[in-house]
Parts: structure tokens; C-alpha cells; sequence
């Protein structure tokens, strides 16, 4: 036993509460960070996807000849060619891997060829001759729902349905179809191990899923297929679905060479699901003083031609429909259509998004009608800790601090007028066809309310693994970092936790740790977060308990000054913890749509500064503020990251992102055409985090990456609206809708 | 055709088979994975370089009419050893999340500081208006440009 006396005593740096350096800023910051874009292996062919240019279509035959005959064609597959299951889907296996007899949207992967250039294998694609009888593209979800084309129906009821209010506003919405359209496209490499199995390197948000789906399509056994977390740029939910991935094992085992595949942008745009448009109508009946009474709420979501997470999506719309809002009496009607438009899914918010635009416009007319101040109103119906949500019945057990939320809103300064003295903050920019005088600055407020990880009785857990090494500890999980920071945060816990300061996060790939889920609905934080924390204490109770310690370090075990283990020699011997962590359980909806259907919930407020020229219909985003319900800012800076982020989509949601559609076909599938904000669209921002104890992620923390984009569009609108006089029920907003309606 | 230019101070000649861009040359001929690719067509900058100069998306020049210019990717703006004031700067400012725009952006920041040393807002927006970052929201890339015109370090 080695001893020393005269202890340090202190905390490691960049524990929680701190904002660390993250580690992956330097090689990201040098151009040296490996994206799955960046992946190359010895003798690699790269593939591409023959697409469908028709929404609806029966595939009368598919003629590989012309794109085997280049050279350098090394495979061309369809869907004769998948050994397994033929077809694959998050929730429900109902997409074709390639599409068989019949392609039902635009853009659908019919074929996927393997040559020894990208160019070439783009040649041979656009080479394969398939002849289409088009049938008629069905993309009407009201039509969809009257043939019982739906993927989801689900009708709440809580309350006395008898009741009513003397107030009464009814309203329609519409919300566009928005895309996540993270920086990175769709990029993978699969590699055959030599021995029928394959490695698979590809853009994901949730590998474990994606081996599964892999194992299934390929006909193989669950250990010869290693989905590998790998570098990739933004995610926002549209990585939570396979695309590429199947078809590259295919490619890699059909030819025995790595094959790689990289989505080019406008493929992008049709490869992966979008944030569903959805159509929605409300009505609120409240007594003489604003006290909400009824509300009533019929959601129509469209989730295209193929499942994915249509039906979690309407669930959460419909949960969601009433917002942070108490009300005794609830009826809730949702359908998730089938139509031949192009499959959406998960995106940030996650069908919270589009009801809150119109429960929020709802809030605002409510308020006028009963001449209030909407915040007032607001406050006076505000959801907090022990209350029954409004549409499940379950009771709020964690911190909701609703009503801090409104109080932070209120007490935060307006700001000065726009000078207009450069062109950033006119209407409409550098163009310059803005006349100061025609601009006219409106203030909106908006308040949002999300679940925090997986509902309706799923089993959702995270496992996480802490090794000590001679470098420190190292934390071993398959959860994706996106670029939030996940491995920021999950050093921060373990370096709190320990006791320790040098600590490195491995991803690591399907075969050496269980899932950590889907890094998605705000949940990463608090699931793999609580798998890191608790396999940290266990791991730092049993090296204390083995050698009779009062403290670790990264000296070593201590007890009072002495150090009774030194870190080499700890080392040497073999520490791990894993840990699989589960957050309280939930239940699926009874037929009213009640149960305990959520882990915890995360409430936030925005409030939105626009200057908008009247004539032309132009609007400059002025600011948007913010407070949020963070449990525990683990990392304030990640926090601060993840709310300008997100009020940023939400931004783009309120007045410029829309994939436009026709008859099924996505018209504007470029950067050039899908516009996103820019840095001279992007408002200031100030974030007040709201922390209070009691939920159970680690230390008390709530995921913190959807509150920011679902009350921010909203909170937007409404300033729109009180700038230009315009009912606007419907985003994004465009000029056309505030110059001419 | 055979291309020869000057890459990161480094005379570099390449086989330049398809009409393929600048970008792709650096990327899949030249082993500079460091620009990235993420619109192809002119609108996000994640591509930018500095071409004898000028600052331009890759993506839009075709490598045929690089021959004979000389190019610095985000390869060439990173020291050997550590950062330069501007990544140092972003990075502290929490300016990096997915990292993907993140060179392009520090390709753009390193021009317009070897123009202008102390950059006011506006001027560091209109810099950076052809860099498109779907993670940060701006508001920490600006905060760390702010500070590195403000230290005067670079
Ligand atoms: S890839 Fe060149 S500007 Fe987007
Ligand atoms: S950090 Fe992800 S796009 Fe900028």
C-alpha cells in the first residue's frame, strides 16, 4: 500500500454546473473532425438510389441492363434482392426497403446501384430504365381520413363533457410542412466482414434501432450486424429512420466490398421524414373572469405515404393540445393520415409544435374577446406541479414552474426601437425596398409545454458503462452525439460523481453495449445521464468499500490524508459499472386517453420582438426571449446552445421554412429554395433558465433541446399578428399572407 | 486534365477527370476532408475556401479553373499546434455544436479579420451571412467573433 499525506482538496474542473471545453471542439474546429461524409476504406465502391419521380405509381418493369453495361457498374439491386424482411419502419415495419409493385411517394428508392465512383454509380442510377403506369397520387388527408386511410386515430375525453363557458373563440390553423435539414445529408459507409456479417457506419440518432432493422431486412443473426455511432452533422429527428442503411449492408455483402453512399441535398430532402403539416381546429369556452372551461381540439396530421413515427406524433399533438393550460372539461380528436405524400416523422418538438401554434393564437384571441392582458390570462390558467394535465388526467409530479415562466417573460425589458440605420435591422434586409415608415413592430407571447423522454408505457431506457483506466474513466455508450453535447455533459456527471477530473466519452458500436435509445425526444441528458450517474456512484461506492477509502481522486483512494491506493495501481485492477437506467414507468392511453402517459415534462415561454413592414409584408425578427424549465442547467453554455438553436427553427418555422408541395411532389427540395434563417435573420436571444429540484433525471435535470422550438413560432406569430392587425392562421408566414390578405 | 495549384502553401497536382468541383478535388483527390459539402449549390458556405484571396464556395468553382491559383482550406488556417484566435474564440464561446458548418465559418471569420481587425457586429453578420448553421442559432458564434475583435489577439 503506497501512503502520502497532505491531500488536495478540491473539486475537479468542469464538473456539473460547469461549461467545460467540449472535447470534440478542436478537431471540429480544425476540419478534422470525421463525419460518416469523411469515411473512406480500402477498395470502397459508392453507391446511389434510383428514385421514384412519381407520387403514385405501379412499376410495370425496372430494366438494370443499361446501368450494368458501364463500366465500373458493380451491382444493381431491387427489391428481388432483399433477403430478409422487405420492408422496415421505427414503429411499424410498413416501408418498403426498395419499393416492389407499387411506388406511393415521390422520391421512394426503387433500386440502388454500386460502382467504383460516386460518379459513376450516379450515372448507372439515373441509367436503370423503370417503367411506371402512374396511378393517382391520393395526397389529401381529409380525403384519406373519409376512406379510413389513417396510421392513427385517438380521441381524449377528460371531464364533463356537458360543460361549457359563457366565452367562447373558435379557430383553424395550418402549420407547413418544415424539414430538419440538418447540415450534414445522409452519408454511411458498410464494410462485410469476410465472414457474411457487416459493419455499418452511418448518420444515425439511434443505432440500436437501425441494427435491428439491418438484422431483419438482411436475414442475418442479430451478432453479424455492428451499427457503429459515427460523426454526423445535426440530426433534429430526421436520423431516428433508416434510409441509407439497409441498402448499404445490401450492397456490401452483394458485392464483399465496403460500399459508401453520401445523399446529395435535394436526395436529402425526399431520404428522410419531415416535421408533419398538420391542420387544426380549436375551440376554447371560458367563464366570465378567463377561467378556461372547455376545449375542444380536432388535429389532422399527415403522415405521407409510409408510417415511421406518425402515430407516436398524433399522440403527442393530441396530448399536447391544450398546452400548459388547466381546463375541466377536454375533448380531443386526432387522426394521422395515409396519403401519398412523402413520409414525416420526428422532428424537434415532435407534433407539440403544430398545436401549440394554435392553442397559443387561441390563448391571444381568448384574451381579447375577454379584453385581458394575454399574459394575465395566461398565468390565471396556468398547469403547475400537482395539477392534472388537461387532456390525460395525469397528475404533474415533477416541478412545472408554469407560472415563473410567465412572471420571467413579463419582468424582462422591451427593447429600444429599431434605428433602421443598417440595413440588418430593416424588413426585408439589404434589399432595401423597405420604407422605414411602413414598418411597424408588434410583441407576441407564446408558452409551450413537451414530455420529456419516451410515452405511453414504453420501456425506455439508456444503458451506459464507466471503465477506470490509467487515464482516468472512460464513459462507454452507443447514445449519438448530434451536436448538443451529450459528451460534454456525460464527462460533467462522471467527473461530479467520482471525484475525479480526466474523463473520456467512447461511443461504441451495437455489439459492446446495450441501447441508450434514441437521441431524441430531450431525452439523452437525463437517460444516459442517469445510467452515467448511477454506474459513477455505484462504481466509486465499490472501490471505496474494496479498499476501506473515504475519498477518491485522481491521486488515487483516500482515507483522511492519507492515499491508501494510488491511481496506477487502482487501475490495474479491473473497474466497471454498467448501468441501465429507466425513467418512472407510464402507461398507454385507456379509451378516453387517459393514463399516466408521461415521464416528466419540460414548460417554456417565449416572448417575440418583430418589426414588420406592412405594405410589403416583410418581417425582421427582432429578438425572441425566453425562459425555461431546465431542472438543472448541467451545462449552462449547451443549455444556452440548445435554446438559441431551437428558438432559431422555430423562427424559421414562423416565417420561412415550408417544403412546398404539389400533387405530392416537393417543389423547393434545394438550400437555394427551402430557405433557412441565416445569421441576419437570427434575433437576439436572452434565456432565463428556470431551475428547480425534484425531476428525476441526474441531478435533478430535464432535457432541455425541444421546449425552445415549440412556443417560439408561436410567440412569433403573435407578434406578427399584433404588428400588422392580420389573423395569420396559418405558418409559415409569408408576405403575401400579412401584404394582401 | 492535369491541375496543378498551390494548396495551404503546398504546390499539389491532381488528374482532374469529370468536371467536378473545387471542393471535391480537395475532398476526395487532395485528402482535405476539412471543407465540407452540404448543399452543393452556392447557398450554405460549409465549403468556403479562400481562392488567391477571395473568399468563394468550392462548391462553385470547378477545379479546372483552380489551375494555377492558390487555395487555403480550413487546413491551412489551423496552426500546426493548437487554434487559431478565431477558433480559440469560438470554441470557448460554445460556437461549435454539430461542427459541421464550423469550417466553413472559420474560413469565412479568418477573412474577415485579415481585413478588418476590429469588425463591428454588423459587419461580422455580413460576413457570415453565406454560412448557414442549423445548431447554434448564431448567437454564440457572433458572441465569440465579437471578443475576438474586442482582444485584438489574432
Ligand atoms: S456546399 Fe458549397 S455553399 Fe453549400
Ligand atoms: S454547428 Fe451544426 S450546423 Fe453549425
Amino acid at each position: 500500500m503506497s501512503t502520502r499525506t497532505g491531500r488536495r482538496v478540491g473539486v475537479p474542473r468542469g464538473v456539473i454546473r460547469d461549461s467545460p471545453l467540449r472535447p470534440d471542439g478542436v478537431p471540429k474546429l480544425r476540419g478534422e473532425f470525421e463525419y460518416a461524409q469523411d469515411l473512406r476504406a480500402e477498395g470502397m465502391l459508392w453507391a446511389a438510389t434510383v428514385r421514384s419521380p412519381h407520387a403514385r405509381a405501379r412499376v410495370v418493369s425496372i430494366d438494370l441492363g443499361p446501368a450494368l453495361a458501364i463500366g465500373g457498374v458493380h451491382a444493381c439491386l431491387t427489391a428481388a434482392d432483399v433477403p430478409g424482411r422487405a420492408t422496415f419502419g421505427l414503429e411499424h415495419a410498413d416501408q418498403p426497403v426498395l419499393a416492389g409493385d407499387e411506388v406511393k411517394f415521390w422520391g421512394e428508392p426503387v433500386a440502388v446501384v454500386a460502382a467504383e465512383d460516386d460518379d459513376t454509380a450516379r450515372r448507372a442510377a439515373a441509367a436503370v430504365e423503370v417503367r411506371y403506369e402512374e396511378l393517382d397520387a391520393r395526397t389529401d388527408p381529409e380525403e384519406a381520413d373519409d376512406r379510413d386511410e389513417v396510421f392513427r386515430r385517438l380521441s381524449i375525453r377528460r371531464g364533463d363533457q356537458g360543460l361549457h363557458g359563457s366565452v367562447v373563440v373558435e379557430g383553424e390553423y395550418e402549420v407547413g410542412m418544415q424539414d430538419q435539414a440538418p447540415l450534414g445529408t445522409e452519408a454511411g459507409l458498410a464494410i462485410p466482414d469476410g465472414q457474411g456479417g457487416v459493419d455499418l457506419y452511418a448518420t444515425s440518432q439511434y443505432v440500436h434501432v437501425d441494427q435491428e432493422q439491418v438484422v431483419a431486412s438482411l436475414g442475418l443473426r442479430p451478432d453479424q450486424v455492428r451499427a457503429h455511432p459515427t460523426g454526423i452533422g445535426g440530426a433534429f429527428g430526421a436520423r431516428e429512420d433508416v434510409n441509407l442503411h439497409i441498402h448499404l449492408c445490401m450492397l456490401a455483402l452483394h458485392t464483399g466490398r465496403p460500399v459508401k453512399m453520401v445523399y446529395h441535398r435535394s436526395e436529402s430532402f425526399t431520404g428522410h421524414v419531415h416535421r408533419h403539416p398538420a391542420w387544426l381546429r380549436y375551440r376554447h369556452e371560458s367563464d366570465e373572469d378567463g377561467r378556461l372551461v372547455r376545449v375542444e381540439a380536432r388535429v389532422m396530421i399527415d403522415g405521407g405515404a409510409y408510417a415511421s413515427t406518425t402515430s407516436a406524433v398524433l399522440a403527442n399533438a393530441c396530448y399536447f393540445a391544450v398546452g400548459p393550460y388547466r381546463s375541466d372539461s377536454v375533448a380531443v380528436d386526432g387522426v394521422g393520415a395515409r396519403t401519398n405524400n412523402p413520409p414525416c416523422g420526428a422532428m424537434r418538438g415532435f407534433g407539440a409544435v403544430q398545436v401549440c401554434f394554435a392553442y397559443e393564437a387561441q390563448m391571444d384571441r381568448l384574451a381579447a374577446a375577454l379584453e385581458m392582458d394575454p399574459l394575465d390570462l395566461r398565468e390565471l390558467n396556468a398547469l403547475g406541479t400537482g395539477d392534472p394535465m388537461p387532456t390525460t388526467g395525469q397528475v404533474i409530479e415533477t416541478p412545472l414552474p408554469t407560472i415563473e415562466v410567465i412572471r420571467s417573460l413579463q419582468a424582462m425589458p422591451l427593447p429600444e426601437p429599431a434605428t433602421m440605420a443598417h440595413h440588418s435591422e430593416l424588413p426585408g434586409g439589404s434589399g432595401l425596398t423597405t420604407e422605414p415608415h411602413h414598418v411597424r413592430r408588434g410583441v407576441g407571447y407564446a408558452l409551450g409545454l413537451k414530455n420529456l423522454g419516451f410515452s405511453e408505457g414504453s420501456d425506455d431506457y439508456a444503458q451506459a458503462r464507466v471503465r477506470l483506466t490509467p487515464d482516468g474513466a472512460v464513459v462507454e455508450t452507443a447514445a449519438i452525439e448530434v451536436g448538443q453535447g451529450l459528451v460534454t455533459v456525460l464527462a460533467q456527471i462522471v467527473r461530479s460523481a467520482l471525484g475525479i477530473s480526466r474523463v473520456d466519452v467512447n461511443h461504441v458500436d451495437t455489439s459492446k453495449i446495450d441501447s441508450a435509445g434514441s437521441t431524441s425526444a430531450s431525452r439523452q441528458t437525463q437517460l444516459s445521464g442517469g445510467a452515467t450517474l448511477e454506474a459513477s456512484v455505484k462504481l466509486r461506492q465499490r472501490v471505496l468499500d474494496r479498499h476501506e477509502g473515504e475519498e477518491l481522486d485522481d491521486d488515487g483512494v483516500w482515507k483522511g490524508d492519507e492515499l491508501v491506493v494510488s491511481w496506477s495501481v487502482l487501475a490495474e485492477e479491473d473497474w466497471e459499472e454498467t448501468v441501465t437506467f429507466r425513467h418512472p414507468p407510464t402507461t398507454g392511453p385507456d379509451e378516453n386517453g387517459q393514463g399516466v402517459i408521461h415521464a416528466d415534462f419540460a414548460v417554456a415561454g417565449h416572448r417575440a420582438v418583430v418589426d414588420v413592414d406592412t405594405e410589403l409584408g416583410l418581417v425582421k425578427v427582432v429578438r425572441v426571449d425566453t425562459a425555461q424549465d431546465v431542472g438543472l442547467a448541467l451545462n449552462p453554455q449547451s443549455v444556452r446552445g440548445q435554446i438559441e438553436g431551437g428558438i432559431l427553427q422555430g423562427v424559421g418555422l414562423a416565417v420561412m421554412e415550408e417544403l412546398v408541395m404539389k400533387d405530392g411532389v416537393i417543389l423547393n427540395p434545394t438550400f437555394t429554395d427551402y430557405l433557412l434563417p441565416t445569421i441576419l435573420d437570427a434575433p437576439d436571444v436572452e434565456a432565463l433558465l428556470i431551475e428547480r429540484e425534484g425531476s428525476w433525471g441526474p441531478f435533478g435535470a430535464k432535457g432541455v433541446g425541444e421546449p425552445p422550438t415549440i412556443s417560439s413560432t408561436a410567440a412569433v406569430a403573435a407578434a406578427i399578428r399584433a404588428a400588422s392587425g392580420k389573423e395569420l392562421n396559418r405558418v409559415p408566414i409569408r408576405p403575401q399572407d400579412i401584404a394582401l390578405e | 486534365m492535369i491541375v496543378e495549384l498551390t494548396v495551404n502553401g503546398v504546390p499539389v497536382t491532381a488528374r482532374v477527370t469529370n468536371p467536378g468541383s473545387l471542393l471535391d478535388l480537395l475532398r476526395d483527390e487532395l485528402g482535405l476532408p476539412g471543407s465540407k459539402n452540404a448543399c452543393e449549390q452556392g447557398e450554405c458556405g460549409s465549403c468556403s475556401v479562400i481562392l488567391d484571396g477571395e473568399l468563394v464556395c468550392s462548391c462553385l468553382v470547378m477545379a479546372a479553373d483552380a489551375a494555377g491559383s492558390s487555395v487555403t482550406t480550413v487546413e491551412g488556417v489551423s496552426p500546426d499546434d493548437g487554434l487559431h484566435p478565431v477558433q480559440e474564440a469560438m470554441h470557448h464561446a460554445g460556437a461549435v455544436q454539430c461542427g459541421f458548418c464550423t469550417p466553413g465559418i472559420v474560413v469565412a471569420a479568418v477573412d474577415l479579420f485579415a481585413r478588418n481587425a476590429h469588425p463591428s457586429s454588423n459587419e461580422i453578420k455580413d460576413a457570415l451571412a453565406g454560412n448557414i448553421c442549423r445548431c447554434t442559432g448564431y448567437g454564440a458564434i457572433i458572441r465569440a467573433l465579437e471578443g475576438v475583435g474586442a482582444t485584438d489577439e489574432h
